[in-house]
């Protein structure tokens, strides 16, 4: 088992035929991801490394039974590209796209919702049937988001969502939830060096207004059987760490273990994340760092200190 | 991106939200012009993007000409917070019956619009919220509705609430209402993170010349908006400011850069690899002089275009390359490395470079076959450390 996708995932690429999403797409079925579909407006018909390309997401759906959408699409169009996914039944939406304004984050996640943090694990955690793909499929409400401006998510050895080189990875029990992806990359490389693998790897995107988050990854890898232990890398901006560190302390029997990057930042900079800035008193490194540790979370002062906090924490 | 307070209030007015009559000067004779149409006493004001202008000397009133040019002189001459003043916002002064505070701003947590608005402003709104936490009200707003309707169905009781605590009369209650949704439409329609008025006042006479008698009027205005929807914003894209030269150059050439005050130059590739390697320098007894993030693909022309902009820096004296190479593989990165340095000038800094990730040994091995003299390490700490001694040596 692994969180989110796995390799029962059945993919499907938004904006196949732009040179990111071609590109991506070939790296990705290199990795043994199943991709089903690709969607590209206007381009029904054709194919891209063999996989077929359709007009809407709808048509990729029926005839592909397609659960998981990862979008390679243009700013502008992404919060269009996601709720024509989650009209579509889409379980999985994986956003990849950079710069998207927040005022169509802020209103992409409102359309999405209409249901409790209960529902959106339960979904999260479910897997439609592909065999009844030509099923109605419920409301927007159905549907999880992962990003934007995100690496995407990887189950190493099962399946690769977004652009996560998968060399790096290494099948095994961490999970890791980031909002950094060279970090993620600098620290996953540090555990498979160690010889320890990760059930799975998600990038949670470096946005103020995102999908899943740190707490939904928690809970997530929480119910897996495959994750032994968590590593949970954050930075400046938010509270997405200081709530993580609130239900970690209540709720988590796994052991969990942090890294935080921009102790250092000046307040009011925007430290090349849209999301990664230090405003008023809040959302300091130091504060997040605090409220971890009070929670019993270790938290590294170097990224290469992870892999052998999470090798402590596993006993070995 | 700020927008300094006679532009936010040249877009409040648009959006009819009241706001005193002004005008901006660069110059003493300027503001005396502009004092001569507006007529005395005159409010003085600093057009800075930052806080604590107030209390910096950057906010002062004026009775007469004469008052007028030695205050307007005094101000253009004040650097506040690191912001030198070239410009001043030369107001009506108006009589001040009450402040309020009201905001809408983007809640992250909620991943909504949230309005707050607080019978109490003028100070900020941290202090308002610990002396005066009965006074705040916040107020959550649908993004899928009209703003009219947002707010009528989200911020009636904060609204209500405030002005009953500021002891509003039915009339400026209403109008209470009526600027708050101007506020929220404004936001909403500007792409905004942040409209903040502190304060709202209720002030006396006819601050815009209009005739009403008491009413209320924006005598501040501070408005973040949107860096990813200037696309849609030419109007706003074109008012860009605070940053400096290299900060555009870097923009212009799709590199990321802030300027810190160190002597540590730094590159990588990530927003959270450079923001970690900053910490790192920190750690190691090190100053970073900037910020500055070539992306997670790390392709040559972005990896040259971050060396001249990092190394144009006169206080740069060392100079910190660090890349995890993820997809763009090492053996790409040191070629879009040295064929930077190849375009760079003669400019000879102490420069290490760590490297790591798919298919580093043959990066690295590139590197030190071509420059020699580069050095060149496997992990970031020992970079790190590197580079903070050398420049420590001079």
């Amino acid at each position: 088992m692994a969180i989110l996708v796995d390799e029962g995932s059945r993919v499907l690429v938004q904006g196949i035929t732009g040179r990111e999403g071609t590109f991506h797409t070939e790296r990705m079925l290199a990795a043994d991801t199943r991709i089903v579909a690709g969607v590209t407006p206007g381009k029904g018909g054709s194919t891209v490394h063999e996989v077929p390309v359709f007009g809407t997401v709808q048509e990729a759906v029926a005839a592909t039974g397609a659960d998981v959408a990862v979008a390679f699409v243009p700013a502008r169009f992404a919060k269009a590209a996601a709720l024509e996914s989650a009209d579509a039944g889409i379980r999985l939406a994986v956003l990849i796209t950079e710069g998207i304004p927040v005022r169509d984050m802020v209103e992409l996640t409102a359309e999405l919702e209409g249901f409790g943090l209960d529902e959106i694990q339960r979904r999260a955690l479910g897997r439609r049937d592909p065999d009844a793909a030509d099923e109605p499929v419920a409301s927007r409400g159905g549907m999880t988001l992962v990003g934007p401006n995100c690496p995407g998510v990887v189950s190493p050895g099962a399946c690769n969502v977004g652009i996560m080189a998968a060399d790096i990875f290494l099948p095994g029990g961490v999970g890791v939830v980031s909002r950094s992806g060279t970090l993620t990359y600098e620290i996953v490389g540090g555990l498979t060096r160690l010889g320890i693998g990760q059930s799975t790897c998600v990038g949670m995107g470096g946005d103020p207004v995102h999908g899943v988050g740190f707490l939904e990854c928690l809970e997530l890898f929480e119910a897996d059987p495959q994750t032994e232990a968590v590593v949970l890398v954050g930075e400046i901006g938010g509270d997405d760490e200081e709530r993580a560190a609130a239900y970690a302390a209540e709720h988590l029997t796994k052991p969990v273990v942090a890294y935080l990057a921009g102790f250092t930042a000046p307040p009011g900079k925007r430290m090349g994340h849209a999301g990664a800035i230090v405003s008023g008193a809040g959302g300091t490194a130091a504060a997040k760092a605090e409220a971890l540790e009070a929670a019993g979370i270790p938290v590294a002062r170097r990224p290469d200190e992870v892999p052998g906090l999470v090798a402590a924490a596993l006993g070995r | 991106m700020d927008l300094f307070e006679w532009h936010g209030k040249r877009l409040f007015a648009a959006a009819g939200i009241p706001v005193p009559r002004g005008s901006v000067a660069r110059t003493v004779d300027e503001a005396c012009a502009a004092a001569a149409t507006l007529g005395f006493p005159v409010v003085v004001k600093a057009q800075v993007l930052t806080g604590g202008r107030g209390k910096a000397g950057g906010v002062r009133t004026a009775g007469s000409t004469g008052e007028l040019a030695a205050v307007a002189r005094h101000i253009l001459d004040l650097t506040i917070r690191g912001f030198a003043v070239d410009a001043l916002l030369i107001e009506a002064a108006l009589a001040i019956r009450h402040e309020l505070y009201l905001a809408v701003t983007l809640d992250r947590r909620r991943r909504r619009p949230l309005l707050l608005i607080s019978a109490e402003g003028g100070m900020d709104i941290e202090q308002v919220a610990r002396e005066h936490p009965g006074s705040l009200f916040k107020a959550p707003l649908d993004p899928l509705l009209e703003p009219s309707q947002a707010v009528h169905d989200g911020a009636w009781e904060a609204l209500s609430g405030a002005a009953a605590a500021a002891r509003l009369d039915g009339r400026l209650r209403d109008d209470l209402v009526d600027l708050a949704t101007a506020v929220y439409r404004l936001y909403r329609d500007h792409d905004a993170t942040l409209i903040e008025l502190n304060p709202l006042a209720v002030v006396e006479g006819d601050g815009d010349g209009d005739g009403h008698g008491v009413r209320l009027m924006a005598l501040d205005a501070k408005v973040t908006v949107d860096d990813n929807a200037l696309f849609r914003q030419p109007d706003l894209a074109a008012w860009r400011t605070g940053e400096d030269e290299r900060e555009r150059r870097a923009r212009e050439a799709g590199v990321t850069y802030v300027t810190l005050d160190g002597d540590v130059g730094v590159i990588g590739n990530g927003a959270g690899l450079v923001m970690s390697t900053l910490d790192l320098i920190a750690a190691a007894g090190g100053r970073a002089a900037n910020f500055c993030d070539i992306g997670g693909g790390a392709r040559a022309d972005q990896i040259a275009a971050a060396l001249q902009i990092v190394t144009a820096d006169e206080r740069v004296r060392g100079l910190l390359v660090n890349v995890f190479g993820g997809i763009t593989r090492g053996d790409e990165v040191a070629r879009g490395l040295l064929a930077g340095l190849r375009q760079l000038s003669d400019r000879s800094l102490p420069m290490v470079v760590r490297l790591d990730g798919n298919n580093a040994a043959a990066g690295r091995a590139l590197l030190a076959a071509e420059r020699p003299g580069l050095a060149v390490m496997e992990t970031p700490w020992d970079a790190v450390q590197r580079v903070v001694s050398l420049v420590a040596e001079g």
